[in-house]
This record gives structure tokens, C-alpha cells and sequence, in this order.
């Protein structure tokens, strides 16, 4: 039951919010996908009646909204998928639930998701595992793969997620659906629980680009509250052309490398020949620092988190063991609260920030980072929008990675480029590999989301890819 | 290269208690991780500038005013609190 947002709309019309909340609440129950952690039943039917009673307007009115645990929503449980934030009910809505309320959108529940944001599998989750709704045995990708597998699985028609490193990307691409990380500084971070404020952004998922491209325009927007929010006109709906002629694509080799599988290759430059037939011509770029984002973003987002989780310490929210002193307590609560690959992660930003390794590591990886920037800025003067593979392969099976960090943190090498550099981009299903999805990902200049959505829309429009859906579900 | 006791020295200044077992599994992963960030050693970087931030905003300021709404009350404050006492956190003494 894929439904975009028109659909709904007229369902809705004909029926009510609450057969079509109700409805997604049934599949929720019934699936076994793990893709929620929570389901806010009675507040979403409650607010879907409310809806239907008094008429309420908006441009998302009475459609439902599965939100990634790591955003916070007022009374509803958000615990970033980790033991530390159990039972914790925000007593705040962040910027982008306000927006959402605002729209007349219903909070249907809460994503599951890796552990604080840091994985590209959902396995890191302590509420067990999310599985692909392509084929049960793998993983949907990470870290918001709850929210993908809820779109790509029909028990939600529209999500949002965190892209800190291809969070938003990396599932979209798995699960066979349309993710977008929007340039650094579009969407508010106030009341997203921060695992690397330098690199993340919220971004929207749904089954077509026209519905994510909706969800942007409702999400989007100032707000004070957030120092790096930028203020600048929200409509990217207006973006939605069916026209590329004379748009110039870059494709930079150094996203083909070693490691990538050739169904992916093949099918992304598929995809390029489609959008060059479209009236799309391609030039040459080189991005030559591309290598080394890998290692420079994991020092700046390692370093980051362990300085951002350290507020959790069982004294405000969250679990609590006593011990004899405070940083006995404050040890212990970490210990029992945290996975190992949050551990992992602080335990490598403390030593990354520590005395005598700041300059060795941290401060190298920011010099690293600049370079890649300029990588970018080189590559736009001559083109509008770069076409890479958003993964280097389609979705990986459960388990298989998982004791191996080198070997997962390799799977993001295609997305963290994107992240250091602050600039937009959109994965789209553009083919399939032994009937898994394949996604491309098309990278925009700064605050350039009209050229990657024109791009996408273009794409879509013109063929079938998006169309597909996961069968036995 | 960090040792078993590096890794007991970080955990301390990372407030996190490490078990010896934990000790003993996180050591060969974590150096793992620690070589390939050596990568970067290869990088020409004489001259480049640390990027902080990609967007080119500074000093954000706002009016120096109290917004009754943007805060919480003392209740709403302390409703996720595992101890409180009188409308305060109860925390456990420093030393």
C-alpha cells in the first residue's frame, strides 16, 4: 500500500485521518520488520480525529509521520535507541515536530535506529535489529534505517531521519526509497539530540522525490533557536521540473573506485546515460582528496560525540545507578547505559582530543576536511550537480559486518564526503541487484537543493526504478 | 599505538568504566581504527587552514531577553530527573 501524499490526501477526503492512522497502526502491529521502536497509538488516533472533527488545514493534514528516535517529541518517549535514554519523554517538541503539528501531520511513533546515530546497519540498536523489507535476512542501512524500512515497507508514508556521515542516504539507497540531506544549516537541529553538530542534518524520506521534496518544504526554516540555522525562502516544491536540458553533470571517478560492486557501477552509469539522453551533458571532474574523507570525517565526528555525549550522566534524565561518589556514578551509569560502539566512539574522540594527540589527530583532520571542501568548490565551477553510487554496494546481510568497525566504517565512503563539505544531496533507486535496490546519489552545490531535486524529479519521471516495491509484505 | 593502560587512562577521562574484559576487547579494535587514521599522513597539508564549520556565519547573537516560552518550568525541568529532592537533582556527593 506505497501511497504518496496526493493519494492520502484523497483517501483522507473520501474516508478520514483516522481509518488512514489506523490502518498504518494495524501494519505496524503486524510487522516484522522492527522498524519502530515506539508507536504513539493513542496520541496519533486522538490527533487524527481531532483533525478529521474540526477540519484542520495544512499541507501534510491528517497524514502520518514516522520521526527517528534521536529527534525529540514532546511526551513521546525518544531514546536514540540506546539503554542510557530509556523512558526518557522529552518535555519539548524539536524544531522540525513543531513545523510537522503545524502542517497537521501525525506523529505515528518513533524509528529505530543505530545507537546514538553511529552505524550504517540499525544493529547497533539496544531494541534489537531492523531488517531490510527487501529480504528479512539484511540489513536496511544505517544509522536511520528504522525510518527507511518504515517507508519502504508501508507502515509509514513518509519519515524523517538524521544524516550525520549518509544516515538519511545510506538507508534510502537499501531499502529502495528517496532520501535527502539538505546543505548544513537548511533544517533546525534544536531538539535533535546531537551526536556531531558540524556534520548533521535532518533530513526527509518518502516513495517518490515529489513527497520528499513536500516534506522539506514543511520541515525547513529559520529558527533562531539554532545558531547555524540559516535563513533563506523555503519552496522546493517550485524545483519539480521535468527538464534538464542543458544541466551539467560531473562524475567524479574517485566515487567508482576499488570496492565498489559492478552491478552498482553499472547501474549508476546507467542512470547518468539516462539523464545525459534527457538533454544532461557530462564533464570530467577530479576530486583527488576524496580518499582521505573517510578517516578525516570518523576523527571529527568521534571527537565530536565524545564531547556532546558527555551530558549524559544519569543526574537529569535518563538511567541511574548509585554508587558511593559522583564520578563513580557518573562511570558506572555510562558503562551499563551505552553499547560498544558508542563506547568505541567516545573512548577514540577522547584520546583524538586528548593532551599531545590534538594537533596528531583532530586538528589534521579539520586541515583534511578544508581540503575536501575545496574539492567541491572546484568540481561546481563547472558543473551543476555531481552523480556518484550513494553505497558502494546494495544492502549487506545481518551480522555480516558488524564485528568488524574497519569494514562497516568502509561502507560509508561514497556519503561522508558530502557531510565534511556541508553540501546537499539526494539518493534515489536507480536499479536492482539480485532484486535489491540500488540508489544514486546527486550532490549539489550549496543551498542548491532545486538543481538535485529538478535532477531526481527528471530521473524519476522517466523511469520506473522508483516504482518497485518490496513484495511478501 | 595505545596500550591497556592508555586505554584504562581514557576511560577515566571519559567517565566510563572499562571492565578488564571490555579492556581487553576494545584494545586491538580500537588500534585498528587508530591505523587507518594514519592515512592522513599522506596529505600535503602545509598551509591549509582547519575547516570548524562549513557555513560562513559568525557571533549568532540574539536580544538579551527572557522568552518565557522557549523555557521549561521547574516540574517540566525536572520530569525525567531518576533522583530529585525539593525541586533540585539529587546528585551523588563529589568526593
Amino acid at each position: 500500500m506505497w501511497a504518496s501524499i496526493n493519494e492520502l490526501r484523497e483517501r483522507i477526503h473520501a474516508n478520514s485521518s483516522e481509518e488512514i492512522v489506523a490502518d498504518y497502526l494495524e501494519r505496524i502491529g503486524k510487522s516484522k520488520l522492527n522498524a519502530f521502536i515506539y508507536t504513539a497509538s493513542e496520541i496519533a488516533l486522538s490527533r487524527a480525529k481531532e483533525i478529521d472533527e474540526n477540519d484542520i488545514e495544512g499541507p501534510l493534514a491528517g497524514i502520518p509521520v514516522a520521526i527517528k528516535d534521536n529527534i525529540s517529541t514532546k511526551g513521546i518517549q525518544t531514546t536514540c535507541a540506546s539503554n542510557i535514554l530509556k523512558g526518557y519523554i522529552p518535555p519539548y517538541d524539536a524544531h522540525v515536530i513543531e513545523k510537522l503539528k503545524d502542517a497537521g501531520a501525525v506523529i505515528i511513533g518513533k524509528t529505530n535506529m543505530d545507537e546514538f546515530a553511529m552505524g550504517t546497519s540499525t544493529e547497533t540498536s539496544f531494541y534489537g535489529a531492523t531488517k531490510n523489507p527487501w529480504d528479512m535476512e539484511r540489513v536496511p542501512g544505517g544509522s536511520s534505517g528504522g525510518s527507511a524500512a518504515a517507508v519502504a515497507g508501508s507502515e509509514a508514508p513518509l519519515a524523517l531521519g538524521s544524516d550525520t556521515g549518509g544516515s538519511v542516504r545510506c538507508p534510502a539507497s537499501f531499502c529502495g526509497v528517496v532520501g535527502l540531506k539538505p546543505t548544513y544549516g537548511v533544517i533546525s537541529r534544536y531538539g535533535l539530540i546531537a551526536y556531531a553538530n558540524s556534520l548533521e542534518q535532518i533530513g526527509p524520506f518518502g516513495t517518490s522525490v515529489r513527497d520528499v521534496a513536500a516534506l522539506l518544504d514543511v520541515v525547513a526554516g529559520y529558527d533562531p533557536r539554532d545558531s547555524t540555522s540559516v535563513d533563506r525562502e523555503v519552496n522546493y516544491s517550485s524545483a519539480l521540473k521535468n527538464d534538464i536540458r542543458g544541466l551539467k553533470i560531473g562524475v567524479p571517478e574517485e566515487y567508482f573506485g576499488e570496492g565498489t560492486d559492478e552491478k552498482v557501477e553499472k547501474a549508476v552509469r546507467n542512470a547518468i546515460h539516462t539523464l545525459e539522453d534527457m538533454g544532461a551533458s557530462l564533464e570530467k571532474v577530479v576530486m583527488p582528496h576524496t580518499k582521505y574523507a573517510l578517516a578525516a570525517y570518523y576523527i571529527i565526528a568521534m571527537s565530536e560525540a565524545s564531547s556532546n555525549l558527555a551530558r549524559f550522566d544519569g543526574m537529569r534524565y535518563g538511567l541511574r545507578t548509585e554508587d558511593s561518589d559522583w564520578h563513580s556514578t557518573f562511570s558506572k551509569v555510562r558503562a551499563a547505559g551505552f553499547g560498544d560502539e558508542v563506547k568505541r566512539r567516545i573512548l577514540l574522540g577522547t584520546y583524538a582530543l586528548s593532551a599531545g594527540y590534538h594537533d596528531q589527530y583532530y586538528l589534521k583532520a579539520l586541515k583534511v576536511r578544508t581540503l575536501i571542501k575545496q574539492d567541491f568548490e572546484r568540481a561546481f565551477k563547472d558543473v551543476d550537480v555531481l552523480i556518484t553510487p550513494t553505497m558502494p554496494y546494495p544492502a549487506f546481510r545481518l551480522g555480516e559486518k558488524i564485528d568488524d568497525p574497519i569494514s562497516l566504517y568502509l561502507a560509508d565512503v561514497d556519503t561522508v564526503p558530502i557531510n565534511l563539505a556541508g553540501v546537499p544531496s539526494i539518493s534515489v533507486p536507480c536499479g536492482f541487484s539480485d532484486g535489491l535496490p540500488i540508489g544514486m546519489q546527486i550532490i549539489g552545490k550549496h543551498f542548491d537543493e532545486a538543481a538535485i531535486l529538478r535532477t531526481a524529479y527528471t530521473f524519476e519521471e522517466n523511469t520506473n526504478f522508483h516504482a518497485a516495491r518490496p513484495e511478501g509484505l | 599505538m595505545i596500550t591497556e593502560k592508555d586505554l584504562t587512562h581514557i576511560g577515566w577521562l571519559a567517565r566510563l568504566e572499562l571492565s578488564e574484559k571490555d579492556i581487553e576487547k576494545y584494545t586491538p579494535k580500537l588500534n585498528s581504527v587508530i591505523d587507518y587514521f594514519s592515512e592522513l599522513d599522506e596529505v600535503d597539508r602545509d598551509g591549509v587552514e582547519p575547516t570548524y564549520h562549513v557555513l560562513a556565519l559568525s557571533n549568532v547573537f540574539r536580544e538579551d531577553e527572557v522568552n518565557p516560552k522557549a523555557c521549561l518550568d521547574q516540574d517540566e525541568a525536572l520530569s525525567n530527573a531518576p533522583s530529585k529532592l525539593d525541586g533540585f537533582f539529587k546528585a551523588p556527593r563529589m568526593m
